[in-house]
């Protein structure tokens, strides 16, 4: 059996990862421009992900970010320090996200093509031996891929990246009580996607 | 009462993730149907998955970071030049507006001379 990670380990170094992007955030409040730019350059990643993840398209996900670290850039005199900077600048990209796919009327889902390759990879991962945790994850991932842009902004926001039901109905401009509805569908969906055993037994029960 | 599968169907994803406590006969049901245990298995699942995409980064394409600080740059300069042409048109219209008021008074000044002129010969 493989060593699988040390949750207390991981703990610490992601609190000190947090410090650490607090006190350049603070630093790029009081006008230290090179404070900044340190910022942006780790947490580019972690936002193009998000972005990525949300439009579906690495050339969206590009413009979302860019139009994230500009308005994270103007709004950077608004930030206390109080929460996390990640969620603070994940708050910021699910915005822009919206705003994005709202204005340029692109409620589109993924190429073909990309569906595909997703696909792939989770079955060769399924019967190549790899554990069934990883294999399920890409799964997932393959899964929130394939939902509606409006269902799949809500569930990953709430259960990838953790934010609360407020946050992401401000966010995307929704109540939330739209915002747990829609949270709700996604579930079931990817639900039934990833397992459909339990439907197709109810259709042939019935 | 008994308790039917679907009327725990929104509730099972709030219980896998925390967020709800079943009622003691829906946790009686629960307790004794394969099906609602296995869709509760099936979220618990599909969030620990989800969970674990967040630590997942996926590495954009490389030039992202001097993109954005082209973006910011760009944006800067053309709020720059956009308040210089709204401070130049400002001045001009303030000047267009001194300009017009130094002429209505000196056009009333005038009149009024002339009418003080008139009383003055008509005496």
């Amino acid at each position: 059996m493989s060593p699988g990670p040390n949750p207390s380990t991981d703990d610490a170094s992601l609190a000190g990862r947090v410090d650490e992007l607090a006190a350049l955030a603070i630093a790029a409040r009081d006008g230290d421009r090179d404070a900044f730019e340190e910022l942006v350059r780790r947490t580019t990643p972690s936002t193009y992900t998000l972005a990525l993840r949300l439009t579906n398209s690495e050339e969206d996900a590009r413009d979302v970010v860019q139009e994230t670290y500009l308005r994270a850039y103007r709004g950077l005199k608004n930030y206390r320090g109080d929460a996390a900077f990640t969620t603070w600048l994940y708050r910021i990209c699910a915005n822009c996200s919206s705003t994005f796919l709202t204005t340029r009327g692109r409620h589109r889902h993924a190429d073909l093509d990309e569906l595909v390759e997703f696909a792939d990879q989770s079955a060769g991962a399924d019967v190549e031996g790899q554990s069934e945790a990883s294999a399920l994850k890409d799964q997932v991932a393959a899964g929130l891929a394939e939902l509606p842009p409006r269902l799949r902004a809500v569930i990953v926001l709430r259960d990838v990246y953790d934010l609360p039901h407020e946050a992401i109905a401000a966010e995307l401009g929704i109540s939330v009580s739209a915002a747990k509805v829609r949270l709700h569908r996604a579930r079931h969906k990817l639900r039934t996607q990833i397992f459909p055993e339990l439907d197709e037994i109810d259709v042939r029960a019935m | 009462m008994s308790v039917r599968c679907d009327e725990l169907a929104h509730q099972l994803a709030e219980v896998a993730d925390g967020s709800h406590t079943l009622t003691l006969s829906h946790q009686r049901h629960v307790s004794q149907c394969l099906r609602c245990q296995a869709e509760l298995v099936q979220y618990r699942k599909l969030l620990r998955a989800m969970r674990a995409l967040r630590t997942d980064v996926l590495e954009p394409a490389p030039g992202l970071v001097s993109d954005v600080f082209a973006h910011i740059e760009a944006v800067g300069e053309r709020t720059a030049i956009r308040s210089l042409i709204t401070n130049h048109r400002a001045a001009y219209l303030g000047g267009l507006a001194a300009a017009t008021a130094a002429g209505a008074a000196g056009a009333i000044l005038v009149a009024s001379r002339k009418s003080r002129t008139r009383v003055r010969l008509a005496s």
